[in-house]
């Protein structure tokens, strides 16, 4: 299958993946019966979920690429969000499309402030003080009356349509009756307006700065960057040897991951409209991680499954709500004992597991006996 | 900020703090342990306290504990701090059977046993916030209401015995504040002598130190690592005996935040370090009840953040160093 693919002319590649974007975008007017949202917003839920794939992109960047343990990647999203919320809303009212750039940066900065001193720790321990880094930004939102308190931020600007409340043009969705598809002439998405009660227009910025990200992170990754952070990631000490500045690339990774995460935050806070802390707990963080690591740390396509999948099962099977943590629990417990490296791990993992696994048994076969391990 | 408040209640605020301290320092031991055996950050520990605290609760109402005085009383806190510690090291060891020992022998990635850990936690704290709800399929819920109701809300045991403040120079001190600290420090040296100078001590430092090594010198691996989870369970029992005579309320998620303040107990002291667990608890606390009292209670948990963040910085590796092995060989 993955031959097939890279055998094809490379028109036959681009025009199969412009399609794939277009069926993207198309999603939520399609509306399809089985993997549609009853009950709820499926055009909220898919943005939802572009949020959970922006997010889960950077912090592949951090976890899966440098391998640096982040417990506490929720504080850059908060961080974005906050910042967006601020300078369109609560304390001035800037446009959005100027509030997102600051917000972004915001983030990145603060990635910088934090990873510089503490990157030089222990990797268990940047995981410990990312966590407490998580919360203090939540808890300093908490107890500020200047960031709004337990209370938030209300009003936060939409971003600028095209041509008024009617739009350019006006799509119809599909209807998915008994055996029959119709034009659904009642419900209709406005191109390009950002209003209230239709969020489609919400996923479709969503999706476009997923397929940016994703961009720039197929570039970076095949880079000489994206190779450094694979080798600081795998052996610091060699790597620095090899003359690989690791902790300014670690930085970088850092960064980077900050910068995703600002961004998410910020498109987060601008469909909300309304921010307060209760959006920012660790929990989040934790979810996160889950999506990059469930998917495959290291595939950006495995991370993209993982967050779909922690983002949108809980809102497919909205009837068991009360069961949904434990449901993720019982699975990210399952999916840990039956397949550790994630989903979809990156094929190099895979070939370096294969290769251990011949070197172990040609060692056993020399020793004669199982080697006592913990 | 309010010097003057903290300045005229110094004493009383230091030995609050320390009692509090010596409840982080008795979780943290599990997650120190742990990881100091097998490098693993137990991230369900939090539960295993959570667990404790309701045997403790339960026990105490199973066996009338509210109008129960004198002789009764003191018979069954003894009870109920033997169910604690029990159900705690019992949760302490299925979660070493079911989330870790698969990882374990397959070798896997570090980052996914800690996945596996918060898969854990999510699932035991959940049981634990719908039990109305399962005891309602079991139909146990008539039978067992008293114990079922209120899954997500606080369950108190307020009341049950009585907190005499003494009066010594003129500081007052709560009577549950010494016996916490009293206690918590004795287990810690008991445990602290066990590691040390006990055969079953000296392996489980051995496989700290070196794994495969020890497993040569006839080391049982999977036997230290089960008593490495149990003893953690024992100590989260007592921890959690210990915090339901202080506090008197829990709740199903209330591990989640006292585990992260004793994971960075663990890490303040130096994690894989029984006497730094002791030491970053205790500092812990008092830093925490001492900046609230400056800053406002608001910022408790800002503050324990906080100093982390400065004492790692300062020392990467916590205020008395890493390692169960190496230390005190």
């Amino acid at each position: 299958m993955k031959n097939r693919f890279t055998a094809m002319p490379k028109p036959v590649k681009i025009l199969i993946w412009v399609l794939l974007a277009l069926f993207a975008y198309a999603l939520p007017l399609l509306e399809p019966p089985i993997i549609s949202t009853p009950g709820v917003d499926f055009g909220g839920v898919l943005f939802t979920v572009s949020i959970y794939c922006l997010v889960a992109l950077g912090l592949n960047i951090v976890v899966g690429y440098a391998g640096l343990l982040d417990l506490g990647y929720v504080g850059f999203y908060a961080i974005g969000a906050y910042t967006v919320a601020i300078l369109t809303s609560f304390h001035a009212s800037w446009p959005l499309l100027l509030a997102i750039p600051v917000g972004v940066v915001a983030a990145m900065v603060s990635g910088i402030i934090l990873g510089a001193p503490t990157l030089r720790v222990r990797g268990d321990y940047l995981a410990i003080v990312t966590l407490g880094f998580g919360e203090i930004i939540r808890l300093v939102a908490v107890n500020t009356e200047w960031l709004g308190d337990t209370r938030g931020i209300k009003n936060i600007a939409k971003p600028p349509g095209i041509g008024g409340e009617e739009g350019w043009f006006q799509i119809p969705h599909l209807f998915w009756g008994d055996g029959t598809v119709l034009l659904d002439s009642d419900d209709k998405t406005t191109f390009l307006f950002f209003g209230v009660l239709d969020q489609i227009p919400y996923y479709w910025m969503g999706l476009t700065a997923v397929i940016v990200v994703l961009i720039a992170d197929i570039l970076i990754k095949n880079s000489r960057v994206g190779r450094a952070w694979e080798a600081t990631r795998e052996d610091e000490d060699a790597a620095e040897l090899m003359g690989v500045p690791t902790f300014k690339f670690k930085l970088l990774a850092f960064a980077t991951g900050a910068f995703i995460g600002g961004l998410a935050g910020g498109l987060y806070a601008s469909r909300q409209g309304f921010i307060n802390p209760q959006s920012f707990l660790l929990l989040f963080s934790i979810l996160y991680l889950a999506a990059v690591v469930v998917g495959g740390q290291g595939n950006r396509w495995g991370v993209l499954v993982g967050a779909f999948l922690v983002a949108y099962l809980p809102q497919r099977f909205r009837d068991f709500d009360d069961f949904r943590v434990l449901a993720f629990g019982v699975a990210l417990v399952l999916l840990a004992t039956l397949r550790p490296e994630g989903l979809f791990p990156p094929r190099r993992t895979v070939r370096a597991k294969h290769l251990e696994q011949e070197l172990e048994e040609l060692e056993e076969g020399a020793g004669g006996e199982e080697s006592a391990r913990v | 900020m309010n010097f003057e408040f903290f300045f005229n209640n110094l004493p009383e605020l230091t030995i609050t703090g320390l009692a509090f301290g010596a409840i982080y320092a008795l979780i943290a031991l599990g997650y120190t342990m742990v990881y100091g055996v097998l490098q693993l950050i137990n991230f369900a520990h939090s539960e295993v306290f959570m667990y404790g605290t309701f045997a403790m609760l339960w026990t105490v109402m199973a066996l009338g504990g509210r109008e129960a005085d004198g002789i009764k009383l003191i018979a069954i806190m003894i009870a109920a701090l033997f169910a604690a510690m029990l159900v705690s090291a019992l949760i302490a060891l299925v979660l070493e059977r079911v989330a870790y020992r698969p990882l374990i022998k397959r070798d896997a990635p570090r980052l996914i046993a800690l996945i596996s850990a918060i898969g854990a936690s999510f699932v035991l704290a959940e049981l634990m916030g719908l039990r109305d709800r399962i005891a309602g399929w079991l139909r146990l819920d008539d039978d067992l209401s008293e114990y079922v109701s209120g899954a997500r809300i606080n369950n108190s045991m307020a009341g049950v015995i009585e907190k005499p403040r003494w009066d010594v120079a003129g500081v007052s001190i709560s009577s549950i504040d010494v016996l916490v600290i009293v206690a918590a420090v004795g287990m810690m040296v008991l445990l602290d002598q066990f590691v040390r100078r006990s055969r079953l001590g000296k392996g489980i430092r051995a496989t700290a130190q070196d794994p495969e090594t020890a497993a040569l010198m006839g080391v049982n691996p999977t036997r230290t690592i089960q008593l490495t989870f149990l003893i953690g369970g024992l100590m989260a029992g007592i921890a959690a005996f210990l915090y339901m005579l202080k506090i008197e309320t829990t709740r199903y998620d209330v591990g989640f935040l006292l585990g992260v303040k004793a994971f960075t107990a663990a890490v303040l002291g130096g994690i894989g370090n029984l006497r730094g667990a002791l030491l970053g608890g205790l500092v812990l606390g008092v830093a925490e009840n001492w900046g609230s009292a400056i800053f406002g209670t608001e910022w408790r948990d800002v503050i324990a953040f906080v100093l982390l963040v400065l004492i790692l910085l300062v020392r990467p590796t916590g205020l008395l160093g890493e390692s169960l092995g190496k230390a005190r060989a």
